[in-house]
């Protein structure tokens, strides 16, 4: 990418407490980046930096890997009112993310290399951060004919989905699954059984039925990822379940894993925090895919992360115009933004204690980029110089209005939440500063 | 809390037990007004009632409107599709639209649950009046099931109502089992498990997917109306009508064998004669379905008057 091997000046992080999962590194130390890679880590490094590189006091603060999503929606090509690449890419650096993977579910659909390219090409030209296309497994997302992988794959693609819809064609999934194994990447699985989803716009239970809203019950989740871990073992290819949301597909991927399947998972801010109780008032900005659970859910997904089950903490960050929320609950579009507000509903997990910190981190760093096989997420010397600090005493409330994203719909509004992106490095440039002069994506 | 102090009426979850009781008791001075020779009384004149449907009806909407006629209201009715939001105007245009016009009251009915709350809250100056929204509540309706079985039966302590029939979909049985559950009555719901949505009984009632112990011992029997597209919707709730009926409808023979002598017999109409109900026990003196309508304009013209605020009892002295 001709935009990092651009000569930035070097930068010296000095004094903050580096969190590294990768290397299991936990200690106040520097960090050294030039040439866009990281050039060391360690103690003392000031004497060995040149007078031209740009010191960061991080004292008292934490420096980790930049963040890395496996799963957002950036709109673009076709529904740029919501969002735009540059747009999603300065909402991730806000949010403390270098590295994002995005869905194929534009338009026109991210189905073959050409729409690769675009996007590709789109983010490169605004080098906010690393955009990594996921692209469509079947033509036109229908489910009934594969699209052209390894072309998107050659245009930069690095795994593909029909996420936004299931794959219901058992026999298209296994072709797709050996095809994909025969490319080496992961086929990203949204799990839900269309017939057995029946129209329903929110967890089927007490509140929906008092709400007087059709219900999704869990089983439609359950019954899919059952029925892929079979595929899975069928054809020895990786499996990743996207937006894994309830106790019954948790347990079933940990039984997977243990009988030595390819299967791994990812879960979002948004299904550890709350339950389908969220959706009172009939709040559109809970209405989402798969939707909000019961406790017992919640709690599987927080037992998930600790146990290792769940690889990675992925937004599904998902931007809608309000024209496509403020209306009638069961109209409403699903989704909601999450890049601004992932990390900081993480570290609400570790201080309740319910997560200790370096699990909470590696799921955000280099448990989604071993998952996936991505060379990412890592502040060992020589990996890219893409770094995120923090300010772990501040907090951060959450203000739609003034997202990064196009779009505001988050079921968070008004929230404050624990710690504040200081500054985010994509590339050994500094994108994103949290506080003082020039705070502000730096574009 | 006594009396009744909001500016809309959603559903009967809201309400406590005292503000519904004295919404009946409003009720029942304004039914002296329907059975005089001049019907009207100038409670509400002057006053602007736009009746919002996005969903058809004809007997409620008759019932709203002749309701805010009878007091002395002007009333506007607008029909339209609920699903506007898809071809034009979303739902909160049409209501503001309408609010630049100053409305006093909006009866609104909506096919889509929690539309008629989004419009309350969207409108701070403007009564909205939930007529039925989605399958989450129908409040008028329930008050007028209650009154109906207040003045049938004295009251509810001791009371056991059964609701039979396609209780998921229904808006009118949760707006029942939230109303009677509050007064005191003993509620159960009664149908196929296809039909009875998960978790109904923390609404607070009992559920029955079959009908004879649910009749058994019951004051009441409401009677849903099963909705022939239901079958037909590929949601798969049960075979045929016939069969449907077999188990589930109520005739003759059945009251005979299960149901007390003086059980009460409601619907909220319109009724599938032969379906849910033979039509010598729609017909018969177990029914009060035809007072449950009468019922309703009194219950209506009570709202209407009761969310402008009013609260002059003696308003229903005519002085027209």
């Amino acid at each position: 990418m001709s935009r990092v091997s651009e000569s930035h000046r070097p930068i010296l992080i000095r004094g903050g407490r580096v969190l590294d999962p990768a290397s299991g590194r936990d200690e106040v130390v520097d960090v050294y980046l030039a040439d866009g890679k990281v050039q060391d880590v360690g103690p003392r490094l000031a004497g060995q930096v040149g007078r031209k590189a740009e010191r960061v006091d991080a004292k008292g603060h934490w420096v980790m890997p930049g963040f890395v999503d496996l799963h957002t929606h950036l709109r673009e090509p076709g529904f740029e009112y919501k969002e735009t690449i540059a747009t999603g890419s300065a909402s991730a650096v806000a949010g403390g993310f270098t590295t994002i993977l995005c869905m194929a579910n534009t338009k026109p659909v991210n189905d073959t290399g050409t729409v690769t390219r675009y996007m590709v090409d789109a983010a490169e030209a605004c080098g906010l951060a690393r955009v990594l296309p996921i692209g469509a497994v079947s033509k036109a997302l229908k489910g009934e004919e594969l699209a052209e992988i390894a072309d998107m794959l050659e245009q930069g693609a690095v795994a593909v989905s029909d996420d936004g819809y299931p794959i219901m064609n058992a026999h298209l999934m296994r072709r797709a699954l050996e095809y994909c194994a025969t490319l080496g990447i992961p086929l990203i699985v949204h799990e839900e059984d269309i017939n057995l989803a029946a129209g329903g716009v929110m967890n089927e239970g007490p509140v929906s039925t008092r709400l007087g809203l059709p219900g999704l019950t869990w089983a439609a989740e359950d019954v899919m990822v059952a029925r892929d871990i079979v595929l899975a073992e069928l054809t020895g290819a990786h499996v990743h379940v996207a937006h894994v949301s309830t106790a019954g597909a948790i347990r079933m991927i940990r039984d997977a894993q243990k009988r030595g399947l390819r299967v791994t998972t990812e879960v979002t801010p948004h299904h550890f925090t709350l339950t389908d109780e969220a959706v009172e008032g009939y709040d559109t900005d809970a209405r989402m895919a798969p939707p909000l659970r019961f406790e017992r859910d919640r709690q599987a997904c927080i037992e998930g992360l600790r146990d290792g089950t769940i690889a990675a903490i992925a937004t599904d960050h998902a931007p809608h115009g309000s024209h496509e929320k403020c209306i009638e609950f069961e109209l409403a579009l699903m989704g909601v933004v999450g890049l601004e507000t992932s990390f900081g509903l993480t570290m609400r997990l570790v201080e309740a204690g319910e997560l200790p910190l370096m699990t909470a981190v590696r799921a955000l760093t280099s448990g989604p980029c071993r998952a996936f096989g991505l060379p990412y997420g890592t502040l060992g010397v020589g990996a890219p110089a893409d770094v995120v600090v923090v300010d772990p005493d501040a907090s951060t409330t959450v203000v739609p209005e003034k997202l990064e994203s196009k779009s505001g719909n988050t079921p968070f509004k008004g929230w404050t939440l624990p710690t504040r992106i200081a500054r985010t490095i994509f590339g050994g440039r500094t994108v994103y500063l949290g506080d003082g002069p020039g705070a502000g994506v730096v574009r | 809390m006594t009396g009744f102090a909001r500016k809309d009426l959603l559903g009967l979850a809201d309400l406590d037990a005292d503000e519904i009781r004295h919404i009946l008791d409003v009720a029942d001075q304004f039914r002296d007004v329907n059975l005089r020779p001049i019907k009207k009384v100038p409670t509400l004149r002057g006053k602007s009632v736009v009746h919002l449907f996005l969903e058809p009806s004809t007997r409620t909407r008759t019932s709203f409107d002749i309701a805010a006629k009878r007091l002395s209201a002007d009333t506007f009715s607008i029909t339209g599709s609920s699903s506007s939001a898809k071809k034009g105007e979303t739902l909160l245009d049409t209501a503001r639209n309408l609010v630049a016009m100053h409305p006093d009251i909006i009866v609104v009915r909506h096919a889509l649950a929690g539309g008629v709350r989004m419009l309350a809250e969207a409108l701070p100056e403007t009564s909205i009046v939930n007529a039925g929204d989605g399958a989450c509540e129908h409040p008028t309706q329930g008050l007028l099931d209650l009154l109906t079985v207040r003045r049938r039966l004295g009251g509810f302590d001791g009371r056991t109502v059964t609701i039979v029939g396609d209780i998921k979909h229904s808006r009118v049985a949760r707006s029942a089992i939230h109303g009677f559950s509050k007064l005191g009555a003993k509620v159960r719901v009664c149908g196929p498990k296809t039909l009875i949505p998960p978790g109904i009984e923390s609404l607070g009632c009992e559920s029955f997917d079959r009908l004879e112990p649910a009749v058994r011992g019951a004051d009441v029997l409401m009677m849903l109306r099963i909705q022939q597209e239901r079958i037909h919707l590929g949601g798969h709730y049960f075979p045929s009508i016939r069969e449907y009926s077999r188990r589930y409808g109520v005739n003759r023979d059945k009251l005979k064998r299960w149901a007390r002598r003086d059980v009460v017999i409601m619907h909220p109409g319109p009724i599938n004669r032969g379906v849910e109900l033979e039509p010598e026990v729609a017909d018969g003196g177990w029914s009060v379905i035809l007072d449950q309508v009468e019922n309703g304009v009194a219950v209506r013209m009570a709202v209407l008057y009761l969310v402008l605020g009013g609260r002059r009892t003696a308003a229903t002295e005519g002085r027209a």
